[in-house]
């Protein structure tokens, strides 16, 4: 009977009960973080402490999203969700000055053109060094490299099989986690310390969830910064990788 | 009031992302170009002229949209736990290697374009 009813706590409560999971997380997170003297690791261990939650989540469901596939917990499908991050990620835009946008204004172009452009050719490499030879399959990995959605948008556009499909959301995603994972600890020799270089940073990596963590662990200050470029770089990848980018690869495979 | 202020982000958010869906089909992509960032900029303007002309909102609306942003990390927290982690891991070679060369090359780029802005101010 007390069983039944914790179930229909969860259920009921879906929303409330991840925000108490997520509670307990980062106040874990935070006593750990100070116990090794690292008070600032604190938002990056929750975040790799999620991630972990993740992997054993999925490892044990069968499924494809992390801990909101254990029915006690679907609420993180709602509080981690696209709804919810944006809708915080542009309140994280006040307080921003002005002039600190202007100033960033041109490298911020210049490093989402670059950023798509670079990511995009690595991925186009690796996958015909690593045997996808034809142009479709080449170009769809690329753009997984992109961001994990430019990889499906560039595949469909191209006719892809689903496992290259597959194959492309799956380096978009090691993008991702391998971005909240390094940021903080390669952000000084980065010089990922000012506006400028934080809008760089987010035209060049651009998944937009890797470039939130990642910043969130490293300086929330920046956050802002590095979301609103990344925010414009899947949306750029979508546009030139099954164009402009599948003809250059063409032209070479 | 508090609510003022999540109404006045959730404001930026509808009118930056219809601008956001407008540019995606206009261009033939399907979803959002970029509306995260227009609300961001929409957001950005409104309150450094209010600034400017009326001294910025009340404190009452600013802890609105305070609890918001303080509410972002815990949202990234939930949000790395319902990442696809086991694809990233079992993607095999391909995955790993491209996922992988591309963030940190890319990471390695933003010292150098970073410098773009210094050059600018010495011209």
């Amino acid at each position: 009977m007390i069983g039944e009813i914790i179930t229909t706590l969860f259920s009921k409560f879906p929303l409330v009960g991840a925000i108490g999971a997520v509670a307990i997380i980062m106040a874990f997170s935070y006593w750990f973080a100070n116990l090794i003297g690292q008070k600032r690791m604190g938002s990056a261990i929750a975040i790799v402490i999620s991630l972990a939650l993740a992997f054993v989540a999925g490892k044990t469901t069968g499924g494809a999203k992390g801990i909101s596939d254990v029915t006690y917990f679907s609420g993180f499908a709602l509080l981690g969700g696209s709804m919810l991050r944006d809708y915080a990620i542009v309140s994280t835009a006040f307080g921003v000055k002005l002039e600190n946008l202007k100033k960033a204004g041109l490298p911020g172009v210049v490093s989402l053109l670059i950023g798509v452009a670079f990511s995009f050719f690595v991925g186009v490499i690796i996958a015909v060094a690593l045997g996808y030879n034809n142009a479709v399959d080449a170009a769809t990995i690329g753009a997984g490299t992109v961001t994990f959605i430019v990889g499906p948008v560039t595949g469909t556009a191209l006719g892809a099989s689903s496992e290259v499909v597959a194959l492309s959301i799956a380096a978009g995603v090691v993008k991702s986690v391998v971005t909240m994972i390094i940021t903080p600890l390669i952000a000084k020799s980065i010089k990922l310390d000012n506006p400028t270089t934080a809008m760089v940073y987010g035209g060049l990596i651009g998944t937009t969830s890797g470039v939130a963590g990642g910043l969130a662990a490293t300086d929330s200050k920046l956050v802002p910064y590095g979301a609103m470029t990344a925010t414009f770089y899947t949306g750029l990848g979508s546009l030139i990788c099954p164009s402009i980018g599948y003809m250059i690869v063409k032209m070479f495979l | 009031m508090e609510i003022y202020g999540l109404g006045i982000v959730a404001f930026c958010m509808y009118i930056g992302s219809f601008a956001g869906y407008f540019i995606g089909k206009l261009l033939g992509v399907s979803g959002n170009v970029g509306g995260v960032g227009f609300a961001m900029l929409l957001l950005v303007l409104l309150s450094n002229y209010y600034e400017t002309k009326k001294g910025g909102w009340s404190e009452r609306t600013q802890n609105g949209i305070l609890l918001l942003s303080a509410l972002y990390i815990p949202i990234v927290v939930a949000m790395a736990g319902i990442q696809n982690v086991v694809a990233a891991f079992s993607g095999g070679a391909v995955a790993f290697l491209a996922g992988g060369i591309a963030t940190i090359g890319s990471m390695l780029l933003v010292p150098l374009i970073g410098k773009l802005d210094k050059d600018e101010t010495i011209e």
